[in-house]
């Protein structure tokens, strides 16, 4: 008896429904190509925080559904947001330096090209040679190549280290921070070749297309979130619908016992390790040109402690929970921090939302885990239940 | 013919203490032995050295034709390999459905792209129902199994090794907490699955031993203490002193 996907998980299919929905309806008030009523600025955070659901939806694979807590996967992150901000970067500097040379009496040489590229990114961290790590910057498709490669290597990697040697529970969270924190450090040194603390910048832009207004740019990466989300939504119910599904539940369950069954456990776990970090790739690799920046400061531990955070809030193993979680909180996250919020004086002191918005957060984590031990879509789950009982 | 499970002279200690000491053990393809012995006799242990949960110091372990050397797999190899263990507790993945339980132990490949891409095939589908109606479970399978009861889970954890189609069945207390009813219709199980396979059964309660009505292995301080008929072995005066007596 085979059923297709939307027939095992009906709410797929209202998920992709709604947001269609939603895209449409932005798109059409957007300044880009519509009524002009959002603004691009909200248009960014909109797409950015689609790419934020994205990354949500890897990690309640990994974590709800397979049951490995990794603190690491805004690592995997990063560095999709690194391999397209070096495309981006390189492609832009290139026009300007041949744009600026072009005034001179013999066209410029490409050795003259190169190191005027070098010395305009590199500058900042006293080196005027364009490292190794940027040989293929030249090269889009091959950029975007390195988006899912490296990230996927690296988790592939350690995740077979890790695994092989059954690291599990606390541990590996503990590994996967370490990882992060190591990677985030190597990235603040100048000599990395990735310009240090001060990170890639100008990722807004997109090269050859200098002529394109900022509105609709950051719709089209709106829409390119939007269909990213909705194709690793597709995905990730496929993968946890049938046996596959099944089986990493019960590797989150029971490991021991599955493994009795004759399941080879480790390459369950490195396969949805390294799956969920390439998800977590593509998401970066949209969400930085949106952001215009990337430095090591996104790859702070602190970030991937949030993940598992909007996950729990939005309720884990269920796909649409993490989504609910990572909208509801980084939505209101921008909300709070970007100072749209109105402070409230006190007389004797002022709540400022810049400072208390992580407090409010805190208090938030704890009440949820208290009262809605599901998160916000077990609660949707209870009502929906009600529903059709009635 | 040589044996399908071949112990040699297996030791092994924790901690200092000898939970098995130089035992050796056999038994045959289409066997039923029950292993008795008092707790801490090893039982258990002897069972996670059988399927790769402990490594042992010193010893052999032997499985199959050909053999395979067990003590070099890991504990997945060894269940793919034909070694099918029920636990002391049962465990069954209560979150999931009687059906999904019985369907991820099919003895269908077990790895990671093969099981992305498996889609239940209607003869799948007729080994599930013809388990679920050997365990007694046919209206149950779209139960929850954490729904069950516990003699239930417990058959549902026997459902779940038939369905691995494994040459030996390594059984821990069965009957543990089970009702009068419910031990007859797992010691009906039990024989009908030794009639194809090899099945050792881990169990305290006599008259469950009784019903099995097969050779029983008496296990004491991690090696065996006497073998035979259970009128034999609770005939003799050490089983006797051990096990019995208290
Ligand atoms: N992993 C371990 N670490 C330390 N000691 C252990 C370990 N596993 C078993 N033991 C000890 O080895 C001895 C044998 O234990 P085992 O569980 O095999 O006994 P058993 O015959 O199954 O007993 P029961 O009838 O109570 O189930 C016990 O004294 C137990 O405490
Ligand atoms: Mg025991």
């Amino acid at each position: 008896m085979e059923r297709s996907l939307f027939a095992r998980q009906p709410s797929v299919l209202v998920f992709i429904g709604l947001l269609a929905l939603f895209t449409i309806v932005i798109t059409i008030l957007s300044e880009g190509f519509g009524l002009g009523i959002v603004s691009t600025s909200f248009i960014k955070i909109l797409g950015k925080t689609l790419c934020l659901c994205l990354i949500a939806i890897a990690m309640d694979l990994v974590w709800g559904y397979c049951g490995i807590l990794s603190l690491g996967h805004f690592a995997f992150f990063g560095l999709g947001g690194y391999m397209i901000g070096m495309w981006l970067m390189y492609e832009r500097t290139k026009d300007i330096v041949i744009a600026s040379l072009s005034g001179g009496e013999l066209p410029a040489t490409p050795e003259e090209i190169t190191e005027a590229i070098g010395t305009q990114i590199f500058g900042v961290v006293g080196g005027a040679e364009i490292p190794v790590v940027w040989y293929f910057a030249d090269s889009l498709f091959a950029q975007l190549l390195l988006v899912v490669l490296v990230p996927g290597l690296l988790a592939l990697v350690f995740g077979w280290l890790a695994f092989r040697s059954r690291v599990t529970g606390v541990y590996l969270s503990i590994l996967t921070q370490a990882m992060t924190l190591a990677l985030s450090l190597y990235l603040f040194q100048n000599d990395s070749g990735l310009r240090g603390n001060n990170g890639l910048s100008g990722l807004q832009n997109i090269p050859g297309l200098t002529e394109v207004s900022q509105s609709v740019v950051s719709a089209w990466f709106f829409l390119a979130s939007a269909l990213a989300l909705g194709l690793g939504y597709l995905v990730a119910a496929w993968v946890v619908s049938g046996k596959f599904g099944n089986v990493i539940r019960a590797i989150r369950d029971d490991e021991a016992r599955i493994r009795f069954m004759g399941y080879p456990v480790e390459a369950y776990k490195l396969v949805v390790f390294t799956l969920t970090a390439v998800i977590a790739a593509i998401a970066g690799a949209l969400y930085y040109p949106q952001a215009g920046i990337i430095n090591p400061a996104e790859i702070a531990p602190i970030a991937s402690i949030y993940l598992a955070v909007w996950v729990a809030i939005g309720g884990r193993g269920r796909l649409y929970g993490a989504v609910i979680g990572a909208a509801t909180v980084s939505l209101l996250s921008s909300w709070f921090t970007g100072g749209q919020a109105p402070s409230i004086p006190l007389g004797f002191y002022t709540i400022d939302w810049v400072d208390w918005w992580q407090v409010l957060l805190g208090l938030g984590f704890v009440l949820v885990t208290l009262f809605a031990p599901k998160g916000i879509g077990g609660l949707f789950d209870r009502l929906v239940r009600k529903d059709a009982a009635s | 013919m040589s044996a399908l499970l071949e112990v040699t002279s297996i030791s092994v200690s924790f901690d200092g203490f000898k939970a098995i000491n130089n035992l050796s053990f056999e038994i045959g393809g289409q066997e039923l032995r029950a292993i008795i012995g008092p707790n801490g006799a090893g039982k258990t242990t002897f069972m996670d050295i059988v399927t790769g949960k402990t490594r042992p110091d010193e010893g052999r372990v032997r499985f199959g034709e050909p053999q395979l050397d067990l003590l070099r797999l890991s504990e997945s190899q060894i269940a793919r390999a034909g070694v099918g263990r029920k636990f002391q507790r049962p465990t069954v993945f209560e979150a999931q459905s009687v059906r999904d339980n019985l369907t991820m132990a099919l003895s269908n490949d077990r790895l990671p792209f093969a099981v992305l891409r498996y889609k239940p095939s209607k003869e799948d589908d007729g080994r599930v129902s013809a388990l679920a109606e050997e365990i007694g479970l046919s209206g149950e399978l779209d139960r929850t199994a954490g729904e069950l009861s516990h003699g239930q889970k417990q058959w549902l954890e026997i459902g779940i090794l038939l369905a691995q189609e494994p040459k030996l069945l390594l059984v821990d207390e069965p009957a543990a907490g089970m009702t009068l009813g419910e031990r007859e219709h797992t010691t009906d199980l039990l024989r009908r699955a030794a009639e194809t396979r090899a099945v050792v059964v881990v169990e305290h309660d006599m008259e469950f031993v009784r019903r099995l009505d097969c050779k029983v292995t008496v296990l004491h301080e991690g090696s065996v203490l006497a073998e035979g008929t259970l009128d034999h072995v609770t005939a003799n005066s050490d089983v006797i002193d051990v096990y019995l007596g208290r």
